[in-house]
């Protein structure tokens, strides 16, 4: 099979797309960090990206097939060590979500993804039937279901939810009867109530700001009330790099992570918005591209699973920025510093690539 | 797909898995134009905010990151006559709240921190309540070092980010309570004021004088704060060079007329007793000494005033806050006797032959009055019966006069009516007349009454300074000139009596006999080589026979005073002591006779009048001439 792999083949497009968004985040952390105690976070993106071309690279190589035959293995190391960042994990913000030593943190949740990914697709096309039934989907919904749960209890809900996407795709296209959607949408609408009342504190606190930024200008609405200050004040072509009041002087919130679209907004203005704007629609119709010459089926759901999980990813946070979907603390792919996201974004373009270049040569 | 099939044919899958990309192609451009929507959505929430609203969140933007910041205008120092200082400023730190930092959760150990109670804090701030949120509350002004130690150890934006420093000129007044009642304090201005038209100028947190000259001469004083446009971090901080910079207006430096040695004098003179002392030139209305004991510092009202303090001053049953000087109104007792011979004169009702018997007293109206000496001073003429301060001869003398023609020549002194100095908050005292108490009671008036009130006693009172200006209007030959603490003061005009000036020499030679002649009550006043002259007064609060067996104490004793003035022709200066509780006028007669030598061994130094000082001196220091008190000779008590 390797013998018919050609670097020719390989979605240069893709990794051009990539590549920029991740420098227009580079820059951005910069202007965001430079005079900071995080100032140093712009390099050690770079570095991180460098991580991630090279992981990319590596899950490239190694035949999806062979990977989806590992699923097994791979979930059950991901439940594990879920299980593990209780006890070992590091608390940051509140939350045990991080595991490693010294400068190394990894956020477990994040690979997490990667697996969901290919176990959805593993699932779906090991069906010996032409659409999945109820108990296939029970089955599906608690194999995703499980380590949602134990990512909702470090507590990250943020994270916690997109898994959500990665399942909902996959049942969408494997053809769900309108009966299921139905019954699906009306445990969810029961669901929801209890799950308020599951929610912590400042989970509540989040999405009442979401609604009414304004009852709590100091809280969780503050981030709001600031990020929508700084996107606005931006204006047609912003206030330039380092330039931002808000951003520089730490209005914003969290301006290198969660929020850097909002910093990013404020220095480049309505253009420089619709350009990464158009450089992520690009991302997602190159990825779409993918699935649909996928050589198979078990392609397919792969590369519809990162096309959901990373539009869903930008919907929420992009949303977030401009005060349209409440602050869940879920990162940017390829633009937020930190480098768990941006290893899983670039394993994930791995795995489409993966896919690309065995299309001839099932 | 087709492609693939043809290049692989050797590949045995089913058909149906070879379409499968294709199997879900409708779903897959679903979810395309899913794509399309959500970013359609994104970008109208970016052109809702960036290209329909900029200006209105550019203006948000500003408004976070921008702070007004007041430069406060160091208050003008208030110096003596020869400009040395008597209140100056010194730099201080205070520390503020940031209320849009705050977190309530930290104000108990900030409290503690800098020593403040925790309640009176929380009051502080709830009074800002109506303010905006970018309005600092300052909570602790003239910091001490440890205070600065704790607020540069705790403001790190993750400990206490809503503490700031500023540094800003604050008054430093003498020490002691010197002069404090005549310069006042500073304070912040009240809501209570602010609700007042008259303090329409000022805003939250304007630190405006409050009393004294402090307050009469608050707007020169106060100058011009000026305005800092900064640009702040998240944090409150300081970032880069301001936007702009309105620099302060200093205030204006008040030149008084106090006299920084006479002042001295007269402070170490009165002590610790309670009482007043006012010195002034009558030529010219200037006040030279002004003092009020028990005093207070001044410096408390700068900042640390505590709730308690204020309490401890309010409820002393002393009334430190009093400036007896201008608001003692007390009954000037035989000090009255001057003005009373010289309305008798004016009058015509003695002249230089008439006498009366004193045998220790006489009876009016069916009353018997009695003199001070029991015995009686036999039969005397006007110029004993000052010297010897004789009741009987005054009584006799106000009967012939009748109280109207005696409220007279009392008004035409200054009695019952405002002196004008430019001090606030004076009081006017009291002089009786028939149209008075018609006006107050709705009653006649008694002849009986009159009797009591030839002496200096019954209804009428007086304060320091408007026995200094009477007796200094007197002197001057009868002209009163308006007492005041600043050059250029805007006073009344002088009063002039239309007094036959033999009249007045008679008067004066009254009073130099008190001082200098054999018998005199005021023999504790003389200054070898001086021509001082002068009166003393004891006037009753109450009969000295009730308060035998009382428990009343010295609420209920006497008001020693003495006026004097130097020298007999042309004075220059007049004083009046006035002790509280003593026991006898002479008591005071010493307090004024070491202002007056002050008065006269300065001028001898300098080699010039007092009044040219000014000029000569303008910014060379002069060594304040201190002149110990001596002791207090009570060897003549029982005298009048």
């Amino acid at each position: 099979m390797a013998a018919h792999r050609s670097v020719r083949d390989f979605d240069w497009g893709l990794l051009i797309v990539a590549l920029t968004i991740c420098a227009m985040g580079v820059l951005q952390i910069f202007s965001a960090t430079h005079d900071t105690p995080w100032r140093d976070a712009w390099w050690k993106q770079i570095v991180w990206v460098f991580a991630g071309f090279v992981l990319m690279w590596i899950a490239t190589t190694i035949d999806y097939h062979t990977l989806l035959s590992q699923v097994p293995v791979f979930y059950v190391l991901s439940v594990v060590t879920l299980l593990a960042t209780f006890v070992v994990g590091e608390k940051v913000f509140g939350s045990r979500r991080w595991i490693g030593r010294g400068s190394l943190h990894l956020q477990v949740s994040e690979f997490v993804k990667l697996v969901l990914v290919l176990l959805v697709a593993r699932f779906l096309t090991g069906l010996k039937k032409e659409r999945p039934d109820a108990s296939d989907l029970l089955k599906l919904g608690g194999l995703v279901g499980l380590p949602m749960m134990l990512v909702m209890a470090q507590p990250d809900l943020g994270t916690a939810l997109t898994y959500l996407p990665i399942l909902a795709i996959g049942v969408f296209l494997s053809g769900l009867r309108w009966q299921y959607a139905a019954a699906i949408v009306l445990t969810l609408a029961m669901v929801m109530p209890v799950g308020w009342l599951l929610l912590k504190d400042y989970q509540k606190a989040r999405l009442v700001s979401f609604i009414d930024p304004a009852q709590d200008p100091k809280g969780s609405g503050y981030q709001v009330i600031q990020s929508k200050i700084a996107v606005g004040s931006g204006g047609m072509w912003g206030r330039g790099v380092t330039h931002g009041s808000q951003t520089q002087l730490r209005f914003l919130p969290v301006a290198h992570t969660d929020f850097i679209f909002s910093a990013f907004s404020e220095e480049h203005g309505f253009v420089g918005v619709i350009v990464v704007l158009g450089l992520y629609f690009l991302l997602l119709m190159q990825i779409v591209q993918n699935a649909q010459t996928a050589p198979d089926k078990a392609g397919m759901y792969i590369c519809m699973g990162v096309a959901a999980l990373l539009l869903f990813h930008v919907l929420v946070n992009i949303g977030m920025v401009v005060g349209k979907m409440p602050v869940t603390g879920i990162p940017l792919p390829l633009m937020s510093s930190g480098g768990s996201n941006v290893l899983s974004v670039f394993l994930m373009l791995g795995l489409v690539n993966n896919i690309r270049l065995r299309r001839f040569v099932n | 797909m087709n492609v693939s099939t043809e290049r692989e044919p050797d590949q045995q899958t089913p058909a149906k898995l070879r379409d499968d990309a294709k199997f879900a192609a409708g779903k897959i451009a679903f979810f395309q134009y899913l794509t399309v929507a959500i970013f359609l959505f994104l970008v109208a929430g970016f052109w809702d905010l960036q290209v329909r609203n900029p200006a209105f969140y550019s203006e948000l933007a500003e408004q976070n990151s921008i702070r007004s910041i007041p430069v406060l205008a160091p208050r003008g120092k208030i110096l003596d006559r020869d400009g040395r200082v008597i209140v100056d400023n010194h730099a201080s730190f205070s520390v503020y709240l940031s209320r849009e930092n705050l977190k309530w959760e930290h104000l108990k150990a900030i409290a503690d921190g800098l020593n403040l109670d925790y309640n009176d804090l929380l009051q502080k701030i709830h009074r800002f309540d109506g303010q905006p949120q970018y309005v600092p509350v300052i909570i602790k002004e003239e910091l001490t070092p440890e205070d600065l130690a704790f607020v540069e150890a705790h403001r790190d934006p993750r400990e206490f980010p809503e503490l700031g420093l500023i540094q800003a000129e604050r008054r430093l007044y003498p020490k002691d309570g010197f002069a404090a009642h005549v310069v006042g304090y500073v304070g912040e201005v009240s809501d209570a004021e602010l609700d007042n038209p008259d303090f329409l100028k000022y805003h939250p947190g304007d630190v405006i004088g409050k009393a004294g000259l402090e307050r009469q001469y608050n707007d020169s004083l106060m100058g011009v704060d000026g305005q800092k446009r900064v640009m702040v971090d998240s944090m409150g901080h300081e970032v880069g060079q301001p936007i702009s910079d309105k620099e302060a207006t200093p205030g204006t430096a008040l030149q008084t007329t106090l006299d920084l040695d006479l002042q001295s004098v007269a402070e170490l003179g009165l002590g610790d007793r309670p009482g007043a002392v006012v010195a002034l030139d009558p030529r010219s209305g200037e006040i030279l000494a002004m003092v009020s004991h028990p005093s207070y510092d001044p410096n408390l009202f700068t900042g640390r005033l505590t709730n308690k303090d204020w309490q401890d001053l309010v409820n002393n049953p002393l009334h430190p806050l009093l400036d007896r000087a201008i608001q003692a109104q007390l009954a000037p007792g035989s000090t009255f006797k001057p003005i009373m011979a010289l309305a008798g004169l004016q009058e015509g009702v003695i002249n230089d032959d008439f006498k009366v018997h004193c045998s220790g007293g006489a009876s009016f109206y069916g009353h018997w009055y009695a003199c001070w000496r029991k015995h009686g001073h036999g039969t005397i003429g006007v110029h004993q019966a000052i010297q010897q301060s004789c009741d009987v001869f005054f009584y006799t003398v106000g009967n012939k006069l009748g109280i109207d023609r005696i409220a007279k020549y009392a008004e035409l002194a200054g009695f019952g009516h405002k002196t004008g100095v430019d001090l606030p908050q004076e009081a006017a005292g009291t002089m009786p007349s028939t149209a008075w108490k018609w006006r107050n009671f709705r009653q006649k008036w008694f002849a009986g009454e009159t009797i009591s009130v030839a002496i200096g006693q019954g209804a009428v009172t007086v304060t320091p300074l408007q026995l200094a200006s009477a007796i200094g209007g007197i002197a001057a030959g009868g002209i009163w000139e308006t007492p005041h603490l600043v050059r250029d003061a805007k006073v009344p005009a002088a009063r002039r009596g239309d007094v036959n000036l033999e009249n007045v020499s008679k008067v004066i030679d009254g009073m130099y006999a008190v001082v200098n002649e054999p018998g005199g009550t005021g023999g504790l006043a003389r200054i070898p080589g001086n021509s001082v002259c002068g009166k003393t007064g004891s006037a009753q609060l109450a009969s000295n026979k009730l308060l035998k067996g009382t428990k009343l104490g010295q609420t209920m004793k006497d008001t020693a005073w003495f006026v004097g003035f130097a020298p007999r022709e042309s004075p220059e200066i007049v004083v009046v002591a006035m002790i509280q509780y003593a026991v006898h006028g002479s008591y005071s007669a010493p307090v004024v006779r070491d202002v007056i030598k002050a008065y006269f061994d300065k001028k001898a130094r300098q080699g010039r009048p007092v009044a040219d000082l000014v000029d000569y001196m303008k910014g060379r220091p002069v060594q304040p001439i201190i002149q110990q008190p001596e002791k207090i000779d009570l060897a003549t008590e029982g005298d009048r």
